[in-house]
């Protein structure tokens, strides 16, 4: 039995292409920022090795410290950051989106709930930083 | 500037068509005129036969949803003059059977809807002699939520429900949030064992889309994500004491 009819047409059902992504920047932002994490995996493997140098001691860590200074890990390790940071700033971003109202009860401006990660992020980054610079 | 704009308008009859195709139209550029003015110019002037929504022309029916330029509008808070010099591309909601044209086929978001049980449900019977009295607080917990249109645009804008159509989708979640929410009701329970599911909340990715076109500032990813915190607790609540009611 044919599902068409004269009486009853049939509906078009649109398919989304496989490069949807592509079609919109919010959409491609969306698949950068899910992609993103998998730099946020390489830097916590190259600390995690970093921390394994300096336990094992000097010569380890002048060893690792050598390595990292390859051009071709520098160059990766600079593309890294410029994603881990679109990577932390999105997430930010969605906190108005995704922030528990119970906290502070409903109409909060975005503003209000976004800056305080920020500042924390950029806190926390100074903190590392600073022992970074004065101990290793 | 000219005083006319090209629309290109989405042309698709059910009976003779494959896919829909896009076809030219020069209407009058007006600074007072919306996009949906100039479909109107289209369908008296120019063409009777094109298919398209409408009712209130002042963004509270819901009707005219449509994508403008690819992103999901209501075409009668879409001000023309906007697109000058154009072209303006005008096309059915995204992810949507299209039945003629721009008007698109609702069954399954209406189903959807229906499936959230988006009404106040009681364990009892209890019929209130009077109102039932509400604090301010306890209004402005949901209030943003009840301000929903149903005019679709933020399915059209959620990639997750174009790839999966089973998914629930976010106004339909956001209207169950709003019961949730709502002191007088008592189904919450009923909606979670039906929505912390693979097709409800927790399909959603948190494109954040959804809440960037909504007309009505009703911000649906804000309800997903508070529901799936509120789902997350009711589980742990029914983890840790197995005794308890949810």
């Amino acid at each position: 039995m044919p599902q068409y009819s004269t009486f009853q047409p049939k509906p078009y059902r649109p398919r989304m292409s496989p490069y949807w992504y592509f079609e919109r920047w919010p959409y491609l932002k969306f698949m950068v920022r899910e992609l993103s994490c998998v730099f946020v995996a390489y830097f916590a493997v190259v600390m995690l090795f970093q921390i394994h140098a300096i336990s094992a001691g000097p010569g380890a860590y002048a060893r690792f410290a050598a390595c990292m200074r390859c051009p071709l890990i520098l160059d990766l390790n600079a593309i890294a950051l410029v994603f881990i940071v679109f990577h932390a700033v999105t997430w930010f971003a969605l906190v108005p989106r995704v922030f528990v109202r119970d906290v502070m009860g409903p109409g909060i401006p975005d503003v209000v709930t976004m800056l305080p990660n920020f500042g924390a992020w950029l806190v926390a980054s100074a903190i590392v930083a600073a022992f970074i610079l004065r101990f290793i | 500037m000219s005083d006319t704009i090209i629309l290109e308008v989405a042309r698709f009859h059910p009976e003779r068509d494959t896919e829909p195709s896009y076809q030219s139209f020069e209407v009058p550029l007006r600074a007072d005129w919306m996009v949906l003015d100039a479909l109107n110019h289209i369908k008296d002037q120019l063409d009777g036969s094109l298919a398209f929504r409408w009712s209130c022309r002042m963004g509270i029916c819901g009707s005219c949803g449509m994508m403008v330029n690819g992103v999901p509008s209501l075409t009668c808070e879409s001000l023309l003059m906007n697109f000058a010099p154009g072209p303006v591309r005008i096309g059915p909601l995204d992810h949507f059977p299209v039945i003629k044209d721009l008007a698109i086929e609702m069954d399954e978001f209406m189903g959807k809807l229906q499936k959230v049980r988006p009404w106040i449900v009681r364990k009892d019977d209890y019929v209130p002699k009077r109102e039932f009295i509400q604090t301010p607080k306890q209004l402005a917990a949901f209030q943003q939520f009840t301000l929903c249109i149903n005019c679709m645009l933020c399915y059209a804008a959620c990639p997750v429900y174009g790839l999966d159509p089973s998914f629930t989708g976010p106004a339909a979640l956001a209207l169950a949030e709003r019961y949730n929410l709502d002191s007088r009701d008592q189904g919450s329970a009923e909606r979670t064992d039906l929505l912390a599911q693979h097709d409800g909340i927790w399909d959603c990715t948190v494109v954040g889309e959804c809440s960037e076109v909504c007309p009505k500032n009703v911000d649906p990813s804000l309800a997903i994500q508070q529901y799936k915190i509120s789902a997350t607790k009711d589980w742990f609540k029914t983890w840790l004491m197995p005794w308890g009611n949810k």
